[in-house]
C-alpha cells in the first residue's frame, strides 16, 4: 500500500497542531518562536504533498507549489532574523524571555 | 398694452418702490413719499384697466416647487372677477391713504421707514389678492403680518407699541397655525394647492365629508386670527398704537378684509359643507354682537372704531356664512372699506386737530371748527350704522335678511348688533362734534390741510352712493333673499332708530359718560385672561419643558454616554497583554471560522 | 517500501515536534527542531521534490536554527523553572487542539480525491531543479526580485535594531 495524500497532509496538520499547542502552552518566547517555525513547516510539507499529487499534463507535478515553498522558507528565514533581533532588544530592555512578564500592553 | 404684464407690474410696483425708499430714504423724504405714492397709482391705474377689461386675463405661471403631480407649488396670479374688484379696492384706497399720510406723518419721525413699510405691505396685500394657490397664498399672508408688526410698531420706543406688535404677531400666528394644518388636509384630500384645481375637485363630489368639514375650520381659524374674530380679536384694538393712516389702510379696509377675501375665494368649496358654514356664520354673529359690547364703553376714538371694525368683520364673516353667494360679503367689504378708511382717516384728522389727543370725553364743538371732517365724518357714521340711502343700508340689511332666512337666534344677533353699532357709533360721533368743548385743545383746534381732507371728501363720495345698483352692479351681482317678512324688512331700519335715539338721549349735550358698565369698558376681561393664561400657563409649561429638558431628554444623552463608557470598560478587559492569550483568540477564531465554512 | 520509509520519517517528525513542545531547556528544544526539519526533508524526498529537500536542510537546518542556538546562547537562558500549572492556558490550548484536528479528520474522510494514491511520474528522468528554476525565473520573476528586497531589509532592519541606544 502507498501513502495516499490524506497520510501526508494528516501528518502535516499533526505537526500544525503540535505547533499551536507549543504556541499557546510554552512561556519561554524563543522557544514560542520555534514552535511557530514548526507550523510553518508543517504548511511547506501540505504544499509539496499537493504539488505532487496533482500531476499536470505530461505526467510533471505541479511546480508553482514547490516554487511556493521555496518563496516561504525564504520570507520565514527573513521573519527569523528579524525577529530574533526584536528579541535580543526586548531582553535588553526587560532582562526577561518569560512571556507572562511581558505585560505592558494589559490594560 | 399687454395685459398679461398688467398683474405682475402691479404686485411687484411696491416692492421694488420698498427697496429703492430703503436706499434714497434718508436723504429725501419727499421722494420717499413720492416713489410709495406712485406705486400704489400705477397699481390703481393698471387695476381699473383690468377691471374695465371684461373676462378673464390668465397668467401664465411659474413653477417653483416641483415634486412631481402629488406636490407642485407654483407661483401664479388669477385675474377673476373676485380679485379684479379686490385689486381695484386695495389699490385705490392704497394711493389715497398714502397721499392722507403726507400730511399726517409731517411732523413724524421715521417718515421714510413708514413709507417703505407702507409699500411692503402693499406688495404683501396684492400678494394675498393675486395668489392662485394656498401656499402662495399663505406666503403673503404672513407678509402682511409682518408689515402689520413693522407698522403697528412704527413709535417702537413707545413700549406700548412694541407690545402691541408683539401681541398683534403673536395673536395672527395661533391662527395661521389653524390655516396651515386646514391648507395641508385640503391637500391631502384633494392633491392639490391650487384653487381652480381645488374648486373644480370640490364640486366633482363630497368625496370626504367630514374630514373636509375639518379641513375649512381649520382654514377658518386663519381668517378668525387675520380678521380679528372672537376669540382670537384682542390684537386689533391694541393695534391702534399705530399711526392712524395704517389704522385705516391695515387694521380697517384691507388686510382684515384678507380673511374674508380668502373665504370668498374658496367660497364654491365651502358650499359643500354646511356645517363648516354654520359655524362660521356663528362666529360672525356672535363677533358681531360681542364687539358691539365692547365698543359702547371705549373712550379712545380709534379703540371705538377698532371695536367697529372688529363688529363689521363679523357681518362680513356671517355673510359668508348665510349667503348663497359670496358676493353678499365682497359688496359689505367693498362698503366698508370706504366708509370705515373715511371714518379712520376723519379720526385722524380730529386727532391731528387736538395735537394728538384721542379722549372723546376731551373733544367736543368740533363742529365748526372741523367742518370738512365733520361733514365727511357725518357721511361715514350714517353708512357704517346703516342710514337708509348710504352705503352700508344695502349691504348690511342684505346680511341680516339673509341670516333671518338661516336662523332667527342669528338674525337678532346681527340685527342687536346693528342697534348697538348705531349706538355706539353715534355716542362717539356726538361727543367729538357737538356738546361744549371739554378741554383746551378742543377749544383751539382747527381744519387740517388740504392734502388730508381732499382724501376725505374722495371717499365720502362712495361711501354714500356704493349702495346703488347703478354703481354697485359694476362689481357685484348680488342675489336676494326670498322671503322677506315685515321683520327682516323693517327690524334693521328699527334697531338704527333706536339706536340713534338712545345716543342722542344720553349723548348729545352730555358732559361726561353717563353710563358706567366696568364689563364692557374692560372689554369682557378676555384681554386679561389671556394675559392670565400667559402669565400662569406659560410659566408653569416652561417649567415642565425645562425640567423635561434637563431630567428627560438629558437624562437620555447621559444614559447614552455611560453606555459607551460602560462599553469600552468592558471591552477593556479582553486587552489582557499576555501573548498567549491573543494567540488563542486567534487560533479559536480560526478554528470557529473553519467550522462555519465547512458545515 | 515507500510505506516504510514514510511511516519511519512521520513518526519521527513528530515525535521531535513533541520534543520541542515538552522539554525544559531551550537548547534542547532546538536541537528536537534541527532533527525534525531532517525528517520533513526526508519526506519531501519521499515526494520527489529534491530541491526542496535539500533547500530545507540547508536553510531551515543550517541557517535558520543555527541563528536560533547563537540567540540562546547570547542571552545565557537557562531552563524554565517549574511554574504552576495555569489550567485556562492549558484547557484553551487542548480545545484548540482537538478543534483543529477533529476539522482535519473530518475534511479528509469527506472526499475520495484524498484517497488517491500517488500518480506515476511521466518523466521520472528529469531534474526538477530544472523545472522549479525555469518557472521561478520566468513566472515568478517579480516576486523573486521583490524577496530579494524583502531580505535587504530584512537586514537592514536586524541591524537597526541591534544597535545600542544612543544615550
Amino acid at each position: 500500500m502507498m501513502p495516499t495524500l490524506a497520510h501526508y497532509l494528516a501528518v502535516s496538520g499533526l505537526l500544525f497542531s503540535i505547533g499551536i499547542a507549543g504556541v499557546l502552552l510554552r512561556r519561554n518566547i524563543i522557544v514560542i518562536f520555534m514552535c511557530l517555525e514548526l507550523m510553518l513547516n508543517a504548511s511547506n510539507l501540505s504544499l509539496v504533498a499537493f504539488s505532487r499529487f496533482g500531476l499536470l499534463n505530461d505526467g510533471l507535478p505541479n511546480y508553482n507549489g514547490q516554487v511556493f515553498v521555496f518563496f516561504i522558507v525564504t520570507v520565514a528565514a527573513a521573519e527569523v532574523a528579524v525577529g530574533l533581533a526584536i528579541i535580543v532588544a526586548l531582553f535588553r530592555a526587560r532582562q526577561t524571555t518569560h512571556v507572562e512578564d511581558l505585560d505592558g500592553m494589559k490594560y | 398694452m399687454n395685459l398679461a404684464l398688467a398683474p405682475w407690474v402691479i404686485l411687484l410696483a411696491p416692492l421694488l418702490a420698498a427697496i429703492v425708499i430703503l436706499f434714497v430714504g434718508p436723504f429725501s423724504k419727499p421722494l420717499s413719499a413720492g416713489i410709495a405714492i406712485l406705486s400704489a397709482a400705477v397699481g390703481a391705474v393698471l387695476s381699473w384697466m383690468l377691471f374695465a377689461h371684461s373676462g378673464d386675463v390668465v397668467v401664465p405661471a411659474m413653477s417653483w416647487i416641483d415634486f412631481g403631480p402629488e406636490f407642485a407649488i407654483r407661483i401664479g396670479l388669477t385675474i377673476d372677477h373676485l380679485s379684479k374688484v379686490m385689486l381695484v379696492i386695495v389699490t385705490t384706497i392704497a394711493t389715497i391713504v398714502f397721499t392722507y399720510s403726507i400730511g399726517y406723518m409731517k411732523h413724524e419721525t421715521g417718515y421714510s421707514r413708514y413709507f417703505a413699510g407702507l409699500s411692503l405691505f402693499l406688495f404683501s396685500m396684492l400678494g394675498i389678492v393675486l395668489a392662485d394657490n394656498f401656499v402662495m397664498m399663505f406666503i403673503f399672508w404672513e407678509l402682511v403680518g409682518v408689515s402689520s408688526y413693522i407698522l403697528i410698531g412704527h413709535y417702537f420706543e413707545k413700549n406700548s407699541a412694541a407690545e402691541a406688535a408683539k401681541q398683534a404677531f403673536t395673536v395672527n400666528r395661533i391662527g395661521d397655525f389653524g390655516f396651515m394644518i386646514g391648507i395641508l388636509m385640503l391637500w391631502f384630500a384633494f392633491g392639490t394647492f391650487t384653487f381652480s384645481e381645488l374648486l373644480a375637485k370640490a364640486g366633482a363630489g363630497a368625496a370626504f365629508p367630514v374630514w373636509t368639514t375639518v379641513a375649512c375650520i381649520f382654514v377658518f381659524c386663519g381668517t378668525i386670527g387675520k380678521s380679528a374674530q372672537i376669540p382670537l380679536h384682542v390684537w386689533l384694538p391694541n393695534s391702534m398704537e399705530g399711526p392712524t393712516p395704517v389704522s385705516s389702510l391695515l387694521h380697517a379696509a384691507t388686510m382684515v378684509a384678507a380673511g374674508v377675501y380668502m373665504l370668498a375665494r374658496i367660497f364654491p368649496l365651502l358650499q359643500t359643507v354646511p356645517i363648516a358654514l354654520d359655524v362660521i356664520a356663528w362666529v360672525g354673529g356672535i363677533t358681531c354682537f360681542v364687539a358691539g359690547l365692547m365698543a359702547i364703553q371705549q373712550d379712545d376714538i380709534k379703540r371705538i372704531l377698532a371695536y367697529s371694525t372688529i363688529s363689521q368683520l363679523g357681518y362680513m364673516v356671517l355673510a359668508i356664512g348665510v349667503a348663497p353667494s359670496s358676493e353678499v360679503a365682497m359688496f359689505h367689504l367693498f362698503n366698508h372699506a370706504c366708509f370705515k378708511c373715511m371714518l379712520f382717516l376723519c379720526a385722524g384728522s380730529v386727532i391731528l386737530g387736538m395735537h394728538h389727543e384721542q379722549d372723546i370725553w376731551k373733544m367736543g364743538a368740533l363742529k365748526n371748527k372741523m367742518p370738512i371732517t365733520f361733514l365727511t365724518c357725518a357721511v361715514g357714521v350714517a353708512a357704517l350704522c346703516g342710514v337708509p340711502g348710504f352705503s352700508g343700508f344695502f349691504s348690511k340689511d342684505l346680511i341680516i335678511a339673509f341670516a333671518a332666512e338661516k336662523s332667527m337666534p342669528l338674525f337678532w344677533l346681527a340685527t342687536l348688533g346693528a342697534v348697538l353699532t348705531a349706538f355706539y357709533m353715534f355716542r362717539s360721533f356726538f361727543v367729538t362734534f357737538f356738546g361744549p368743548p371739554r378741554s383746551e385743545a378742543a377749544r383751539h383746534a382747527g381744519e387740517s390741510p388740504l392734502v388730508m381732507t381732499i382724501p376725505l371728501i374722495i371717499l365720502a363720495i362712495p361711501s354714500a352712493i356704493a349702495g346703488y345698483g347703478f354703481f354697485a352692479g359694476h362689481f357685484f351681482q348680488v342675489p336676494h333673499p326670498h322671503e322677506e317678512t315685515l321683520l327682516t324688512k323693517f327690524g334693521p331700519l328699527g334697531a338704527v332708530v333706536v339706536g340713534v335715539v338712545a345716543a342722542f338721549l344720553l349723548y348729545f349735550r352730555a358732559e361726561k359718560d353717563p353710563l358706567r358698565i366696568p364689563f364692557f369698558a374692560n372689554r369682557l376681561y378676555i384681554d386679561a385672561l389671556y394675559a392670565a393664561i400667559v402669565r400662569y400657563g406659560q410659566d408653569r409649561f416652561g417649567n415642565v419643558l425645562a425640567w423635561s429638558d434637563r431630567w428627560v431628554i438629558g437624562g437620555v444623552v447621559a444614559l447614552s454616554a455611560w453606555a459607551a463608557n460602560f462599553a469600552g470598560g468592558c471591552l477593556r478587559l479582553l486587552q489582557l497583554g499576555n501573548l498567549q492569550a491573543y494567540a488563542f483568540f486567534f487560533g479559536a477564531g480560526v478554528v470557529g471560522l473553519l467550522y462555519l465554512l465547512l458545515k | 517500501m515507500t510505506l516504510f520509509l514514510f511511516w519511519v520519517f512521520a513518526v519521527l517528525m513528530v515525535l521531535f515536534g513533541l520534543g520541542v513542545v515538552f522539554f525544559r531547556n531551550p537548547v534542547n528544544c532546538g536541537m528536537c527542531l534541527v532533527m525534525s526539519f531532517i525528517f520533513l526533508a526526508g519526506l519531501f524526498v519521499t515526494l520527489d521534490a529534491f530541491f526542496i529537500a535539500v533547500v530545507q536542510v540547508l536553510v531551515y537546518a543550517g541557517a535558520v536554527m543555527v541563528l536560533f542556538l547563537f540567540i540562546i546562547m547570547l542571552l545565557n537562558l537557562n531552563s524554565e523553572g517549574r511554574r504552576p500549572l495555569n489550567l485556562a492556558a492549558v484547557g484553551g490550548g487542548v480545545l484548540v487542539v482537538l478543534g483543529f484536528l477533529g476539522l482535519l479528520a473530518k475534511v479528509l474522510g469527506s472526499s475520495t480525491f484524498f484517497a488517491q494514491p500517488k500518480p506515476a511520474l511521466g518523466h521520472p528522468e528529469l531534474s526538477d531543479v530544472k523545472a522549479i528554476g525555469l518557472t521561478l525565473f520566468s513566472t515568478y520573476n517579480l516576486p523573486f526580485q521583490v524577496v530579494g528586497v524583502l531580505l535587504l531589509v530584512a537586514t537592514l532592519g536586524v541591524v537597526l535594531l541591534s544597535r545600542k541606544e544612543l544615550k
